[in-house]
C-alpha cells in the first residue's frame, strides 16, 4: 500500500490565503470540462423564499461561489471580486451572466437574512441570487466546487474562497481560488461565451 | 450498530487552540464497514448509483471497477468483504438511503481510538504497534470479510486493519490555517512540523489517516477505501 505516501505528498495546500481575523482553508482541486453540475438535484431556497434547483440557471453563464452572511472579511471581498470580473465583461454578455452565491450557514442565513445581504451589496437583482439549502447539500456542493469549510467554536466558518464559472450547460470551465486573485482566465472564457 | 458513549475526544490535529479537547455526544456507528452485499442491495434499489449510471462529477471512472458487472459482484468482491471503490458522494447517499449519515471525522476518530479493552488505546504501545503493522502490509487483491477479528471496546469491528473509511468532513480539519493562531501557520499543515505539537505523538497511525483523508476529493474511489455509517 503506497496510498498514504501519495497522501503525504499531496498535503501541500494550494492558495491558502488568510484574511485578517478570518480562518481560511485551502481549496481542493477540481477538474474542469467534466459533467454538468445540473445533475445535482438538491433543493435550494432563494432570498425571496422561492424554491429552486441549480438547473434553473441552465442556458446562461453562471459565476457560482459560497459564502455566509455574518462573515466579516473574506465574503465581502468575494463579492467585490465577483463585481470586478463582472466589470470586465462585454456589456451584452454581462446582461446574461448569473451570479449565484450559496451560504454555508443555512441556520442563520434565512431568506430574510439573504435578502438583506443582497440589499446591502446593492447588486443587480435580476442577475444575483443568494441561496440557502440543507446542510447535507451544502457539503455536496462544496465538494463539487472544491471548497473546504469548517465551523469553528466561536461561530465563524473557516472556508476556502473559490469563484467558479459554469458554462450554459452547467459544466465547470474555469475557477479562481483565494481572494483578490487574478481572474483573467474566467474573464477571457466568459467573454468567449458571447453568442 | 453499536453505541459510542459520550465523552471527550482529543484530536491528534487540534484544528484550533480552542479545539484541543472536543466534547462528544453519544452516537451510534455501524458494527463493521458496509459490505459488497449491502452495497449491491443499495444499487439494485437505486439505479442512479449503479456503475455506468453515476455521473463522473460524483464518482470517478474506477467506481466499483472490481465488481463483475453493475449488479454482479464476481470473484474479486466477496459479498461479506467491505465495499471499496466508492466515492464520498456514493457513501453519503448510501447512508442517507438507510436513514443514517456518514460519521464526522471526530466521531470516527473517537470511536477508533478504542482498543479491545479501553475506550482510549492511543497510549497503549501494543495497540498502536498493531495498527502500524497494517499500514506496512500491501492490500490484498480480494479483501477479506468484515468482523473476523476482535471487536474494540465499543463492539465495533475493523476500525483498523481492513480498509480506510470515508468521513463526512474529510479533509477539512487538518489543513486549517487560522490567522488567529500566533506563530507559523505552516505548523498545522505539515506532518513533520505539526508532529511536535500533536496531541499524542505515539499515535503515528492517526497521522497517516489525517494525511490520507486530506488528500481525497469527493469523486475519488480507491481500492482500499470503504465506509460505515453513523446515526
Amino acid at each position: 500500500m503506497r496510498s498514504w505516501l501519495l497522501a503525504l505528498a499531496l498535503l501541500v495546500p494550494t492558495a491558502a490565503l488568510a484574511a485578517e481575523g478570518h480562518p481560511t482553508l485551502p481549496a481542493s482541486k477540481v477538474e474542469t470540462g467534466g459533467d454538468s453540475l445540473y445533475v445535482l438535484d438538491g433543493k435550494l431556497t432563494d432570498q425571496d423564499g422561492k424554491e429552486v434547483t441549480l438547473a434553473n440557471f441552465r442556458g446562461k453563464p453562471v459565476l457560482i461561489s459560497m459564502f455566509y452572511a455574518t462573515c466579516p472579511h473574506a465574503c465581502p471581498m468575494l463579492v467585490s471580486d465577483v463585481r470586478k470580473i463582472d466589470s470586465q465583461l462585454d456589456p451584452a454578455l454581462r446582461k446574461e451572466v448569473q451570479v449565484v452565491l450559496v451560504t454555508f450557514d443555512p441556520d442563520r442565513d434565512t431568506p430574510e437574512a439573504l435578502a438583506k445581504v443582497r440589499e446591502a451589496h446593492k447588486v443587480d437583482k435580476d442577475r444575483w441570487t443568494f441561496l440557502r439549502t440543507d446542510p447535507g447539500f451544502v457539503r455536496e456542493l462544496a465538494a463539487v466546487l472544491g471548497i473546504r469549510y469548517r465551523f469553528t467554536p466561536d461561530g465563524a466558518i473557516g472556508h476556502s474562497s473559490v469563484i467558479t464559472l459554469l458554462d450554459r450547460d452547467g459544466a465547470i470551465v474555469s475557477r479562481v481560488e483565494g481572494v483578490r486573485q487574478p481572474a483573467d482566465d474566467i474573464v477571457r472564457k466568459l467573454n468567449a461565451m458571447k453568442k | 450498530m453499536v453505541r459510542i458513549a459520550a465523552g471527550e475526544h482529543v484530536p491528534i490535529y487540534p484544528p484550533s487552540p480552542e479545539e484541543a479537547v472536543i466534547p462528544m455526544k453519544a452516537f451510534e456507528i455501524d458494527r463493521h464497514p458496509v459490505t459488497n452485499r449491502d452495497y449491491l442491495a443499495f444499487v439494485t434499489k437505486h439505479p442512479k448509483w449503479r456503475r455506468g449510471q453515476v455521473p463522473r462529477l460524483l464518482a470517478d471512472r474506477r467506481y466499483l471497477e472490481h465488481w463483475k458487472g453493475a449488479l454482479e459482484l464476481g470473484p474479486d468482491a466477496d459479498p461479506d468483504a467491505p465495499v471499496t471503490r466508492v466515492s464520498w458522494f456514493a457513501a453519503k447517499a448510501y447512508c442517507e438511503a438507510n436513514g443514517k449519515r456518514l460519521p464526522s471525522e471526530n466521531e470516527w476518530e473517537y470511536a477508533a481510538a478504542a482498543s479491545a479493552t479501553s475506550p482510549n488505546g492511543r497510549s497503549d504501545a501494543a495497540f498502536t504497534a498493531k495498527l502500524l503493522e497494517w499500514y506496512s502490509k500491501p492490500t490484498p487483491k480480494v479483501l477479506p470479510r468484515v468482523a473476523q477479528g476482535e471487536a474494540n471496546f465499543w463492539g465495533a469491528h475493523d476500525m483498523h486493519g481492513l480498509v480506510w473509511e470515508w468521513v463526512l468532513d474529510f479533509g477539512s480539519t487538518m489543513v486549517s490555517s487560522d490567522s488567529r493562531e500566533d506563530g507559523d501557520p505552516d505548523k498545522m499543515r505539515f506532518c513533520g512540523a505539526s508532529a511536535i505539537n500533536a496531541g499524542d505523538k505515539e499515535d503515528y497511525a492517526a497521522f497517516m489517516r489525517y494525511a490520507f483523508r486530506s488528500s481525497l476529493q469527493g469523486p475519488y474511489t480507491v481500492g482500499n477505501l470503504g465506509f460505515r455509517c453513523a446515526k
